[in-house]
Parts: C-alpha cells; structure tokens; sequence
C-alpha cells in the first residue's frame, strides 16, 4: 500500500507530513498518537483507542481539526498517479562535461578513478566541446534554458578547452537566443587570479570543494605526491569568494558553494560544516560518500550514528540562525510551497534522458559517474544517441516504477535516489542503494523540520507585529 | 487550530495538470556535483 502520511518527532516537535500533497502539519503529541488509528473515517475507534490517555473532548476537537485539513486536500490527499504533464520522452536540456579526465588531487574516495574514470588520462579537445554544445542546442529542441557543466577530473587543468567552449557557447547564445547556464566544479588547486576573473566576468555558478576541518580534508583530499591540499585550496577559495560579494555579481545570487564530502573516517561532520562557517565560508553542502567494500564507505551499522550527527547539525544550525551567525545548508534549503512540479520529481535529476554526460572524446553516457560502464553508453555527440532504449528505460525508472519507492513517505523528495548508485550497489538502476536511501530520509526530515521551526518564528513575529 | 499548525501552502496536486514545463535546473540525485536533490528545489515558473 502507498504510504499516504509520515510523521516524525525530533527533540520534541512533532510533525505530520502529507505525502501526497506535500502540506506540513506541526502537531502535538496527542494527534501524533492519533495518527497511528485515524484513517479519516474511523472517528469513533480513534476515541476508543485513546480516551485512556486523553480526555474525549479534546480528541473529539482535534478529529474536528484533522477533517478541516481533509477537506483542504492536506491530509490523506489523493493518490498521485503518472500526470499527463510527465512527457513521455525526455528533452535533454543538461550536459556535462568530463573537460580533464585528469586530476591534481588523489582524493581517497574519488568515483572517478583520480579523474580517469577507468580509461587512459586525457583531457577533453576544444572541438569536441564545441561540438557537444552544438549537440546540446540541436537535442534541447524548444528548451530555452540549457546547462552546461564543467566537471573532471579538475577542468581548471584545461582552461584551454573551458574558454573555448565558453566562447562559443555566447556565439551560439546569440544565434539561437537561448541561455546557458555555466557551472563549475573545482578543487581549487588552479582557481588563480587570472581563473577567477575570467570565471566572474564569464557568469560560472562554482562548486567548490573543501571536506571541513584542516585535518580530515588533508588525510582524504591529497595533492599527486601525497602532499595536503588544505592550505592551498582555502586561501584560493577565500580570494575566489571575495572577489564575489557585492556588486553586480554577488556570490550569494550566483550559486558559488563549499561542497564536501564526510567519510567513516569522520562521522562527527558537524565539526567539519561549522568548521567551514568559523573559517568564514557561509553557503555550504556536506554529502556523505558512496562506496562499495571500502572502510571510507557507510553500512547500515553506522546509520545510527549518522543519524544522530544531522540531530546535531540541526541544532547547531538553527543556533547558529537564532543567534543572527545562520548560515546556509544546502540540504536544509527546501521550499515546502514552491517546490518542484510531479513531473519533476519523477524525472529526478533526468540522467539518461534529460542529462547526458560527455566523455572527453565525446562519448556519451546518463551522467558523470556511468562514465567508463560501458552498458550504459549512449553513443557519442557525433552520431546521436544509438542506445535508443536507454533513454527510455532510464525516463521510466521513476519512483512510481520502482517497487522499493512506490511505498516510502520521501518519493517525492528524493525521487528515487542515485541511478549510478543503485547500478553500483545492485547493478540495476531500479534498486535503489539502501544505506543512501535511510540517510536521505532522515535530512528530509531535518530539512523539514528546519523548515518548520523557521516558518512557526515567522509567524510568531508576525503575531507580535500585529499585536503592536 | 489548537492542535495543528500548517506551515506551508503546497502546490503538489495543483501541478498535476499545470506543472511540466521543464525550465528548471536539473538537480543531482548523488549531490555529488550540482549537490542539488529535487526537493531541495524551487519551481522556475
């Protein structure tokens, strides 16, 4: 049966999540216990079950309460089905770049093989990207907005390739009218001056990539010779990031963030989030690895103890806020009324069949991470797509076609998870990675519950406001 | 209400028959890039 309702408590807010419609209740603890016998229906039974606990009265007010919510489509809403508006095939409208299968670090959890991805060192040729932007601007069709990602590997190794690319992405911007957004992941190693202006006046969105405390970041991001890389990439960050604020082109709006990644190794990363925020960085992401048989990686022993790490992240982060220090989590950033459409949450993040990833002789793969699984190459930006059901099969691989997704209370917020993890884990892209999946559960929940603690201060406020 | 508190206005039913349009950004489901999962999402529209 499809879950209809989540709820969760966390350090004594209890909340009520209705899947279907998305709507978030902030409940007290006697409608949480309500919630384990009203079906909508069952009035009677709910009082019969709890009136040892709680008086009549009041449960029969709150069962008033729960119908009003009924009624308004917020609780118990109904099922959702495949939507008209979900096209039956995809419009590929992202690409990514493997700019450097080549790398200047030696990260030890590195998907891609030090940048290799499994196959010989190379580095991506300005006539290939060229071509691929072409490619892109011929499968895109209508789609005014395109994404071009430049990724590695480190592409600051071929700067060579990334300017022309970037050269002729506004020659043909101007062509076609559409627009290309530009993003860029980068260790820091090579983000110079010169890299940095160029990269502001050219409009990048930056990733940037730093693991948190000076210690875990040298033992897990290397340079070649074993060297730590800590020193080096956090000054280059801080002039990258400078040079960002205010202005025009202020960092805040131009989607430039601190991304890193947490290990086995160091399970206790709320140190290395606000270890980022001491050193002065403000927009950040912490993600957890994904490895199969490595001691880096996570097992499902360790889930209660990362659990109880984004208990204290939370705290940490809305003491922060409440002390006027918030800064912002990328994954505790959800917008509970303005989120995506159902169609996007069942494309999920559309490798395969809205997303391609470039190989650097111009192969084409669902994304970055299937680059070198030869099963899932798709073609090359010279011939097209040859695999033609493997767009397909990946479009159909959403979360009402996956038989573990169809009943978990976060399908529509996770939509499905990982493709490239599950094909790791299980070699199917329809099972999905359970140690990732339980983790993405309880940030949902955190995320929620942050939102709702910051939406209840806002209201508050605006109580007080009204008072006055 | 006394008992519950409703802090958002969703829009998810509303988008089966209006959503679709494709505009938006698309969004790792690794995080490992683009560290963008789709609830962490706005609609572009």
């Amino acid at each position: 049966m499809k879950a209809k309702i989540h709820k969760f408590e966390q350090n004594g807010t209890y909340i009520l999540l209705d899947i279907n419609s998305g709507a978030v209740h902030v409940i007290d603890k006697m409608i949480y216990d309500m919630m384990d016998t009203f079906d909508g229906s069952n009035d009677d039974e709910v009082v019969a079950a709890w009136q040892d606990s709680y008086p009549q009265a009041e449960l029969r007010e709150a069962l008033t309460e729960l119908h009003s919510l009924m009624e308004a489509q917020e609780l118990f809403a109904p099922d959702i089905d495949v939507p008209p508006t979900f096209k039956q095939h995809g419009l590929v409208k992202s690409l990514c770049l493997m700019i450097a299968q080549d790398c200047n670090l030696r990260c030890k959890y590195c998907f891609g093989d030090g940048g290799s991805y499994g196959q010989e060192r190379a580095v991506m040729s300005p006539e290939v990207g060229r071509k691929a932007v072409d490619f892109l601007i011929e499968v895109s069709g209508p789609r005014r907005q395109c994404e071009l990602d430049f990724f590695g590997g480190e592409p600051l190794m071929n700067m060579k390739t990334v300017k022309a690319v970037t050269e002729y992405v506004h020659q043909r911007e101007k062509e076609t009218g559409k627009k290309f957004k530009l993003t860029l992941t980068t260790n820091g190693m090579l983000l110079n001056d010169e890299n940095i202006q160029w990269l502001n006046e050219n409009n990048f969105a930056l990733v940037l990539s730093l693991d948190g405390r000076k210690e875990i970041h040298d033992a897990t991001r290397p340079d070649v010779g074993g060297h730590g890389t800590y020193d080096r990439v956090v000054k280059n960050f801080h002039k990258c990031i400078d040079s960002r604020k205010g202005g025009d082109y202020d960092y805040r709006g131009a989607y430039t963030y601190i991304r890193g990644t947490y290990t086995h190794n160091n399970m206790d990363f709320t140190k290395d989030v606000l270890a980022m925020n001491d050193e002065g960085f403000d927009i950040l992401s912490m993600e957890p690895v994904v490895m199969k048989d490595s001691p880096l990686g996570f097992t499902e022993a360790d889930l209660p103890r990362i659990f109880e790490e984004y208990d204290r992240l939370t705290d940490a982060y809305m003491k922060r806020h409440r002390e006027g220090k918030g800064f912002y989590f990328f994954h505790f950033n959800m917008d509970l009324s303005n989120g995506p459409c159902v169609a996007k949450r069942l494309s999920g993040c559309g490798a395969g069949h809205e997303y391609f990833a470039v190989a650097e002789n111009g192969d084409l793969y669902p994304c970055h991470q299937f680059v070198g699984r030869d099963k899932y190459k798709l073609g090359s930006i010279y011939d097209g797509v040859t695999n033609k059901e493997l767009p397909q099969y990946f479009r159909e691989s959403h979360v009402l076609n996956k038989e573990k997704c169809r009943s978990c209370w976060a399908r529509f917020f996770c939509s499905g998870g990982c493709h490239a993890n599950a094909d790791l884990f299980h070699g199917d892209i329809r099972q999905p990675y359970e140690v990732g999946c339980e983790i993405q559960k309880k940030r949902l929940e955190c995320a929620i519950l942050v939102q709702a603690l910051l939406a209840l201060e806002k209201m508050d406020a605006q109580a007080g406001s009204d008072k006055e | 209400m006394k008992h519950i508190t409703t802090v958002n206005k969703p829009k998810m039913q509303s988008t089966l028959k209006t959503g679709g349009c494709g505009e938006c950004q698309a969004s790792c489901q690794s995080a490992c890039k683009t560290s963008c999962t789709v609830g962490n999402q706005v609609c572009e529209k």
